[in-house]
């Protein structure tokens, strides 16, 4: 079976500017795909690439195996959800999600029938006779998701549906997209800039940088074993050591990342494994679940260090700004780098 | 959310729409070409293909004494503009278009600023469309309106009686340059309807570029202890420049232009647009016209190049 | 929305300015009822309907109407398609030479008007062409173009650019586009750019004395009439009418496109 959606060295360009620069990717049938990275690290225009809303410069981009260079969007298998919804003013919400059963000639009952039915999906059952201004943004977004999905897409586009709805409600919407994904089986490919979100949904995150993918895989292993050291610091925090430091500790020139927590301060005897550096403590944040302590190393660079802050917490009490303090961690924790774009 | 999608494969649409479509997407270049043909055929062939005749014509020969036009090409045409005869005509229409836009930026701006500044939801839909009114009501019409109104025995007059304004009126009229023997014979006659028919094209820009000062910046001038009419002075003024820089292209262009107005308001002699007029008309002298339309070419383009430092083709 | 209030001069020069761009507009709807038959006397002596059955009567005034909405039509008709091609080419996209298509546009507006006059009556002298009823319409045509231009453009500009791809990712192919998003999000504002370009075209006069021949619309009746003092209680009914024309659509597009663009089109 071929990948629901395969860019072969793919670049875009606009004018001067590489929007997307020799992109490969397989999106695996009924993959949660998640396109992450900053604005402008040619995630969107990726995506709208498959929509095709925009044309490759070069190279070629198959959607189940199919070339799709030169079909315009109307003859793509591909429905998107737009950031900002793209909900037709002039039409109810009922006619809004049959749109695409219209235009494609399907009777009028049957069409308004299936459309009842995708908004009863959605949980909008009974809203159709309303116009999308009077709705709220959760609904005119699960309308964007019925209107996509009533044309029973094999890929589903989402171009960060969820950064205009505020953080309870996204965080609900991402367990029900997430779920939506599972029991339609479909493939969904989701951009976003929010590493958590990519992370939470996704079962696998390509990380989006200058117009490049600097990574493709799991969650999991986005986390536990960036590639670059901008994954490292993209997904996550990370303390990024680099040169002379990691010679020092690893006897290797290669930057390296270690996450904060991971890093703990020395306490007892130093483990076989345990690198050490010492340093003075300058800033300490309390964050809730976990406490951050910003200390800098005595040749100028800077470690963060996180620890759980914990019911009988010896809490940061012990620690004050100013102080000397020596940070240690398992060599297994640190993960090698190549320096990427 | 449940899940009942029946699948029904779409139907495909066929035919030559359709491929057209197809073509037109994956021709950009094409489908903008088709966009713009027609467009661009109508104002190329006939606007710009006829402003290029009209100047061409300028170069030809016309006989005064056999009154023909011979299309062999001369400079005599463009020369004889600055005869004292046309240059006087030329000034004459300038002074106008200069008096008519300072004045009309003087009355326009309380009235702008106003809509800006005092105004909200009602009253400033009622103070736009007050405005934009007039501005479309009918030329000729409005035209007619102060001929009727500066007759004698007109509405003007009646209210000059009631009011006793009389001797000032007359002291005005009295004014070399100015005045005349009545209000509708007189430069301030033609003035008064001049500014009275631009004046819309003046209020807006203007309203708008001061619609557009955020009130921040104004509590920010006062924040900093400037007294109000300071921040009028300081901010308020210079930032709406653009505006008045645009509403005067309209003020200065049009009254450039105009013939209707000078030929039934104000004292004998031509305006550029007289002088056109009768030229190519009851003298048949085209080359000249082709020539005099010269003037308010130039003169446009040279005063669109000095607003536009002034900001006036952003508060268009 | 301002915690201080407008001092009483100022107050006054607003309203006072509101004043003097309406009184004259008044007088010739007072002048339209008055019973005198001659002079433009002030006040006006009485009331009377008279001189508008007189109006309608009269052959000539008839001839004018129908020309001038004739050829308002026709021009109008014109501009929507031009105006609605540029604008819909020129919008979101930037190319070499844009700038000067959207100034070639706005020229018959932003020049005199006796320019664009002169240089049509020029061109069509030169290819032969009697000035006439279509002369009249090329010339209104080219001038109304912006003006339908401007009010599609500022109506697209408002209207997000993804409806129109979300169309095509639903399925619908450019035709179906244009008939199902583009002309219902566009109509009313090519409705009021059509019913400006109509009032323009209705008034026009400048232009329209070098391109009309022998021709006569309405506004050029008007202005002939002005040399004859007897006839002046038809005039100034014809003037009345002429003004409602003109003025009509300004409040009809105002309301047509409320919310947010204004009138496009400022420059009459």
């Amino acid at each position: 079976m071929p990948p629901a959606v395969q860019f072969t060295q793919v670049s875009r360009q606009f004018g001067e500017v590489k929007a997307v620069d020799q992109v490969s990717i397989d999106i695996q049938d009924g993959e949660f795909f998640s396109m992450l990275g900053p604005s402008g690290s040619g995630k969107t225009t990726c995506l709208r690439l498959i929509a095709g809303f925009e044309q490759p410069s070069a190279g070629s981009i198959r959607i189940h195996g199919l070339e799709a260079a030169g079909l315009p969007p109307y003859q793509r298998d591909v429905n998107t959800v737009f950031q900002d919804y793209a909900l037709f003013p002039h039409m109810n919400v009922l006619d809004n999600v049959a749109y695409g059963l219209k235009v494609k000639g399907v009777a009028r009952a049957e069409r308004l029938q299936r459309a009842e039915q995708a908004l009863e999906m959605v949980a909008l059952g009974g809203y159709g006779s309303r116009k999308p201004v009077q709705l709220s943004g959760g609904q005119r977004q699960r309308v964007a998701l019925a209107r996509a999905l009533v044309n029973r897409p094999r890929v589903l586009l989402l171009d960060e549906p969820l950064g205009a709805l505020d953080l309870k409600l996204r965080e609900q919407m991402q367990g029900e997209l997430k779920r939506l994904q599972r029991q339609l089986g479909i493939t969904f490919i989701f951009v976003t800039h929010d590493q958590s979100e990519a992370l939470s949904m996704s079962d696998r995150v390509a990380v989006f940088n200058k117009g490049r993918i600097e990574q493709v895989d799991t969650p999991r292993n986005l986390y536990m074993k960036p590639a670059t050291a901008f994954v490292a610091e993209f997904v996550g925090t990370s303390n990024v050591l680099r040169g002379e430091l990691a010679s020092q500790l690893v006897g290797d020139a290669r930057p390296f990342s270690i996450r904060p927590e991971h890093i703990r301060f020395a306490l007892g005897e130093r483990g076989a494994s345990d690198v050490e550096v010492s340093g003075l403590l300058h800033d300490i944040q309390y964050q809730g679940a976990a406490t951050r302590y910003e200390i800098r190393l005595d040749n100028g660079q800077h470690l963060s260090l996180s620890q759980a802050n914990s019911q009988w917490g010896d809490g940061p009490a012990s620690h004050q700004p100013g102080q000397r303090v020596t940070a240690r961690w398992a060599r297994e924790a640190m993960v090698a780098l190549s320096e990427g774009v | 959310m449940s899940l009942t999608l029946d699948a029904t494969a779409p139907e495909a649409r066929h035919g030559a729409l359709r491929g057209l479509s197809n073509l037109l997407y994956r021709k950009p270049t094409l489908y903008l070409s088709l966009l713009l043909v027609p467009p661009l055929l109508w104002f190329g062939a006939i606007y710009l293909g006829s402003l290029l005749t009209l100047l061409w014509q300028g170069f030809y020969t016309f006989d005064d004494f056999t009154m023909t036009v011979t299309p062999s090409l001369t400079w005599a045409n463009f020369a004889a503009l600055f005869t004292p005869a046309n240059f006087d005509i030329i000034q004459r229409t300038v002074l106008m278009a200069v008096a008519v836009s300072i004045a009309s930026a003087a009355l326009a701006f309380p009235i702008a600023y106003y809509m800006a500044r005092y105004t909200s939801g009602k009253t400033k839909a009622f103070f736009y469309i007050a405005v934009m009114l007039p501005m479309w009501a009918s030329y000729i019409v409005k035209a007619y309106a102060w001929t009727l109104l500066l007759a004698k025995g007109g509405v003007a007059m009646w209210f000059v009686q009631h009011l006793g304004l009389e001797p000032l009126l007359n002291l005005l009229l009295s004014v070399p340059g100015v005045g005349g023997n009545t209000l509708s014979t007189s430069n301030l006659g033609r003035f008064l309807v001049f500014v009275y028919i631009w004046l819309p094209f003046m209020i807006l820009p203007i309203q708008a570029s001061l619609e557009r000062l955020p009130p921040s910046l104004l509590q920010a001038s006062a924040d900093l202890g400037a007294q109000p009419r300071q921040t009028f002075m300081q901010v308020i003024l210079p930032l709406s420049v653009p505006g008045i820089a645009a509403g005067s292209i309209f003020t200065f262009s049009l009254t450039l232009g105009d013939f209707i107005v000078p030929s039934l308001v104000g004292p004998p002699g031509y305006f550029i647009g007289g002088m056109v007029y009768a030229q190519q008309g009851a003298i048949g002298n085209m080359p000249m016209a082709a020539a005099f339309t010269l003037v308010p070419i130039v003169l446009i383009a040279v005063y669109l190049s000095i607003v536009k430092r002034l900001g006036a083709f952003d508060a268009l | 929305m301002h915690s201080e209030k407008a001092s009483w001069g100022l107050k006054l020069a607003a309203w006072g300015g509101l004043v003097f761009l309406h009184f004259p507009i008044l007088i010739i709807f007072l002048y339209a009822f008055n019973t005198e038959d001659a002079a433009f006397s002030f006040p006006p002596q009485g009331f009377t309907l008279h001189w508008f059955s007189v109006a309608f009567a009269r052959q000539d005034v008839l001839d004018a109407v129908t020309l001038s909405v004739k050829i308002a039509a026709l021009a109008t008709l014109i501009a929507m398609v031009l105006g609605t091609l540029a604008a819909v080419a020129l919008y979101r996209r930037d190319f070499f030479g844009k700038e000067s298509i959207s100034l070639m546009l706005i020229l018959p507006i932003a020049l005199p008007g006796i320019i664009t006059g002169i240089a049509l009556l020029s061109a069509f002298k030169t290819l032969g062409i009697e000035p006439g009823f279509m002369t009249i319409v090329v010339g209104h045509a080219t001038f109304c173009v912006v003006i339908v231009y401007n009010n599609v453009i500022a109506r697209f500009r408002r209207t997000s650019h993804s409806l129109i791809e979300a169309s095509m990712d639903l399925g619908a192919d450019g035709w179906q586009t244009f008939r199902y998003v583009i002309l219902p999000n566009l109509g009313s504002a090519l409705l009021a750019g059509g019913m400006l370009a109509f009032a323009l075209s209705f008034d026009e006069i400048i232009v329209t004395t070098f391109t009309a021949g022998h021709e006569r619309t309405l506004p050029i009746w008007l202005l002939n009439q002005l040399g004859r003092p007897r006839d002046v209680p038809v005039t100034n009914v014809v003037a009345m009418l002429v003004m409602l024309v003109t003025m009509l659509p300004i409040l009809g597009a105002y309301y047509l496109t409320k919310g947010g663009e204004g009138v496009a089109g400022s420059g009459k």
